[in-house]
C-alpha cells in the first residue's frame, strides 16, 4: 500500500494545495504555498543528480563490458573529474566556484562554452543541406510552407531590403497577421492537453511517473 | 600565457567538433564525450553551490526564521537518490510525486490563467473596426485560429464543412510551420556565425601574443 | 542525368562548403548592412527607454552557450540601454549553464559605465524551482534570494533598500532560449500584472508574436537581427551588426539551394511522367 497509494496522495494533496491556494491566498494557505514552493524548489535541485547518476552508469556499464568504442567512455570520466575537482577546489579556496578567477570558470570559458556552442552550431550545415534535399513543393500545403519560409527567410535579413524595400513590411504582416492565428490555435490546444494531463495525474488517473 | 593556452583548447575543440561534418572519426568523438563528461560534473558543483549550500545549509547557519523546517525536503532531497538502491527505490516516488503534484498544480492554473483566458479575449476582435486594413487583418486572425482549433478537433470526421474547415486550417498552419522554419533557419546560421566569429578572434588573439 | 537533375543532387559536403564560405566571407572581410528596424523591438526599446532614471529592471538569462550568440548580443545592448539611462539592473538566472556567460556580460557592461555592484546593480544568481522562484519573488525576493549570487545578504545591498518583490520593479526582460519565456507571461505577467519584454532565440520567436498581439508582452526581440536592431536603437553596433552580412548571404545560398533542388525535382518528375 505505501509503495503506490502514499506516493498518489501526496501528488494529489500537493497539486490541490496548488490550486486552492491560486484561489485563496490568505493566511494560512498563502503561508501553505510559500513552504509547498520552497520544499519543491530544494527537491527539484536534487534531480540533476538523477541525470548524472544515469550518465556515469550508462558510461561504467561500457567500460566493463568493453564495448567497442568504450575507451571513449573513459574521456567522459576525464571530463567529470575535470569540472568536478576544479568546482571543488575553486569552492575551497573562493568559497564560491562562480568567482571569475576561479579555474572552475577559466575551465568553463575555455571548455564547456566552445564545446556546446559549437555542437549547436553544426546544426546550421544540416538544415541547409535538409532544406535543400527535403523541401520539394509537392503539393499545394508544401508550397505554401515554401513559400511562406522563403519569404521569411529574405524578409527578416538586410539582404531581402536591398532585393524589395516591400519585403520586409510583407515579413511583418506574416508574422504579426497571418502566422498569428495558427499558431495562437496550436498553443491553445497544447494548453488545453497541458491542463488535461495535469488534472489526471492530480486525480491519480495518470500513474507512469510511479514506474 | 594561460589565455593563450585555453584559447588554442577552445579552437581546438571548436575544429573538432567541426570536423563531425566530413564524417563521424575519433576527434569528435572525443570532444562529444568530453562535452558530456564535464557538463555532468558542472551539474554537481552547481547542485551543491546553489541547491544545498545557498537554499539549505546558509538559512540554516544563519538561523533565518523558518530554516529548521528545510531539513524536510533536504531529506525528500536525499530520498530521491534512493533510486540507486533497488531494494529502497520505492522511497524515491515520494519526492517524485511532490514535484509532479506541484508542478501539475502550476500548470493547471498557468496554462487556464496564464494562457487560454488571456489568447481567447485577445482573439476576440471586431470585424469591423471602420478601417479595411485592420478589419481583414482581425478577420485573418479570427479564422487562423478557428479553423486551427477545428483542424485539430478528431472527435469528428472531418468531412463536410467540419472538413472544409479544417482543410483551410491546414493551410493556415502550414503558413506558421514555414514562418517558424524561415526563423529557425536564421538561429541556426547565428550560431554557427557566432563560431566564425570566434575562431576569427581566436586566431588574431593568438598572433597578437606571438 | 541532366544538368537540372543532377543540380537537384548536389553532395552534402559541398553544401556544407558553400554555407560555410558564404558566412566566413563577410566576417573576415568585416564586411556590414544596414538594418531596419521592426515594430516589435522599436515596442521593447520604447518600453525600457521610457522608463525613469533609478527604475529596477530584472533581466533574466535563461540561456545558456547554444544560444549565446543570438541573445548575449542582446543582454549587451539592453544593458547599455539601461546604464545609459540610470536604470538599476537586478540579474537572475534560470539555466545554470548561462549564469557565469549573463555575470559575464553584466560585469563587462558595468565596467565600461564605471557602475557600481550593489548600488547601480545586483546579481542574484540562480535558485532552482523554475514557476516557484517566479511565484515567490511576488511576494519577497528575499523569500528566495536572501543572499546574492556570492551569498552577500540583500540587506546589505543599498540598491535592493526599496526592491522587495514585482511592484519595485518596472519592467522584466527574458533573454529566453526554452520554456521560462512562456513561464513569465503565464505566472508572473497572469497574476502579477508585471511588464515583461522578451528577447527570444529565432527558433522561438514566431511562437512569441501572439503575446505580443495579446498584450501580455509590451516588446519583442528576436534573433540576431532583433539584437542588431535593438544595437542600432542604442547607437552601440556590437556582434548583432557583424552577423547581419553573414545572416543575409547565408539565407540568399539557401533559397539558391531550394529553387535549384525544386528545380531538380520537377524536371524529373517531368521525366518521369513522359516515361
Amino acid at each position: 500500500m505505501t509503495k503506490k497509494t502514499i506516493p498518489l496522495a501526496i501528488t494529489f494533496i500537493t497539486g490541490i494545495i496548488i490550486v486552492v491556494t491560486f484561489f485563496i491566498p490568505h493566511p494560512p494557505f498563502g503561508r501553505l504555498q510559500e513552504d509547498s514552493l520552497v520544499w519543491y524548489s530544494v527537491i527539484f535541485g536534487f534531480t540533476m543528480l538523477l541525470g548524472v547518476d544515469s550518465l556515469v552508469r550508462f558510461h561504467a556499464t561500457k567500460l566493463k563490458r568493453r564495448e567497442r568504442g568504450s575507451w571513449f567512455s573513459i574521456i567522459f570520466f576525464l571530463g567529470l573529474l575535470l569540472s568536478f575537482i576544479t568546482g571543488l577546489v575553486s569552492e575551497l579556496k573562493f568559497g564560491d566556484a562562480f568567482k571569475v578567477q576561479s579555474s572552475f570558470m577559466y575551465f568553463y570559458n575555455y571548455v564547456l562554452i566552445p564545446l556546446q556552442s559549437t555542437m549547436f552550431a553544426l546544426l546550421a550545415f544540416f538544415i541547409a543541406s535538409a532544406s535543400y534535399r527535403a523541401f520539394r513543393a509537392r503539393n499545394i500545403e508544401a508550397t505554401l510552407l515554401l513559400i511562406t519560409a522563403v519569404i521569411v527567410m529574405l524578409g527578416r535579413v538586410p539582404a531581402g531590403y536591398m532585393l524589395w524595400h516591400k519585403l520586409p513590411p510583407i515579413t511583418s504582416w506574416i508574422l504579426n497577421v497571418l502566422q498569428l492565428g495558427p499558431m495562437r490555435g496550436i498553443m491553445i490546444g497544447i494548453a488545453l492537453g497541458s491542463v488535461a494531463m495535469s488534472l489526471r495525474l492530480i486525480l491519480g488517473i495518470e500513474r507512469t511517473y510511479l514506474s | 600565457m594561460i589565455q593563450a593556452f585555453g584559447i588554442w583548447v577552445a579552437a581546438g575543440l571548436t575544429l573538432c567538433i567541426f570536423s563531425f561534418l566530413y564524417g563521424d572519426n575519433p576527434f569528435y568523438k572525443f570532444a562529444e564525450h568530453l562535452y558530456v563528461g564535464y557538463s555532468a560534473g558542472y551539474w554537481l558543483i552547481y547542485t551543491w553551490h546553489f541547491t544545498i549550500k545557498l537554499m539549505v545549509i546558509q538559512p540554516i547557519a544563519e538561523k533565518q526564521p523558518g530554516s529548521l523546517m528545510l531539513i524536510i525536503p533536504l531529506i525528500f532531497g536525499f530520498l530521491m537518490l534512493t533510486r540507486w538502491f533497488p531494494r529502497i527505490a520505492w522511497l524515491s516516488r515520494w519526492s517524485i510525486a511532490f514535484t509532479v503534484g506541484i508542478g501539475a498544480g502550476l500548470v493547471l492554473t498557468g496554462a487556464i490563467h496564464g494562457y487560454i483566458l488571456p489568447q481567447v479575449k485577445a482573439t476576440l476582435l471586431p470585424l469591423w473596426t471602420g478601417k479595411w486594413i485592420t478589419s481583414v487583418n482581425n478577420f485573418i486572425i479570427v479564422v487562423g485560429v478557428l479553423t486551427t482549433l477545428i483542424y485539430f478537433y478528431f472527435s469528428k470526421e472531418h468531412k463536410g464543412v467540419i472538413g472544409k474547415t479544417a482543410k483551410l486550417g491546414i493551410m493556415f498552419i502550414m503558413v506558421a510551420f514555414g514562418a517558424s522554419f524561415g526563423y529557425t533557419v536564421m538561429a541556426r546560421i547565428s550560431l554557427l556565425i557566432g563560431r566564425f566569429e570566434f575562431l576569427k578572434e581566436a586566431i588574431l588573439k593568438l598572433v597578437h601574443f606571438f | 542525368m541532366n544538368i537540372w537533375e543532377r543540380l537537384g543532387k548536389i553532395d552534402r559536403r559541398i553544401v556544407f562548403l558553400i554555407i560555410g564560405i558564404v558566412v566566413l566571407i563577410p566576417i573576415i572581410f568585416g564586411l556590414k548592412m544596414s538594418v531596419q528596424i521592426s515594430p516589435a523591438v522599436q515596442s521593447a526599446y520604447n518600453a525600457i527607454n521610457d522608463l525613469k532614471p533609478g527604475s529596477a529592471v530584472m533581466i533574466s538569462i535563461d540561456y545558456d552557450a547554444a544560444s549565446m550568440p543570438e541573445l548575449q548580443p542582446m543582454l549587451i545592448a539592453i544593458l547599455r540601454h539601461c546604464f545609459d539611462k540610470g536604470l538599476k539592473v537586478i540579474l537572475i538566472d534560470f539555466w545554470p549553464l548561462g549564469l557565469p556567460i549573463g555575470t559575464q556580460g553584466l560585469e563587462q557592461v558595468a565596467k565600461e559605465y564605471r557602475k557600481k555592484y550593489g548600488i547601480d546593480y545586483v546579481n542574484l544568481g540562480y535558485r532552482p524551482g523554475d514557476i516557484a522562484v517566479m511565484l515567490r519573488m511576488g511576494l519577497e525576493i528575499r523569500n528566495v534570494f536572501y543572499g546574492d549570487i556570492s551569498g552577500t545578504p540583500l540587506d546589505s545591498l543599498p540598491m535592493m533598500d526599496n526592491i522587495h518583490n514585482y511592484d519595485d520593479i518596472a519592467i522584466v526582460v527574458g533573454l529566453e532560449a526554452g520554456s521560462m519565456g512562456d513561464y513569465w507571461v503565464q505566472y508572473v505577467n497572469a497574476r502579477f500584472k508585471q511588464k515583461l519584454i522578451l528577447g527570444v532565440t529565432a527558433v522561438m520567436a514566431a511562437n512569441a508574436y501572439p503575446y505580443v498581439q495579446s498584450g501580455q508582452i509590451v516588446g519583442l526581440i528576436g534573433g540576431l537581427k532583433g539584437a542588431a536592431e535593438y544595437e542600432k536603437l542604442v547607437h552601440h553596433p556590437g556582434f548583432g551588426h557583424v552577423g547581419m552580412a553573414s545572416q543575409s548571404w547565408a539565407h540568399v545560398a539557401i533559397v539558391v539551394f531550394i529553387i535549384l533542388g525544386n528545380i531538380g525535382f520537377f524536371v524529373e518528375r517531368r521525366r518521369g511522367k513522359r516515361l
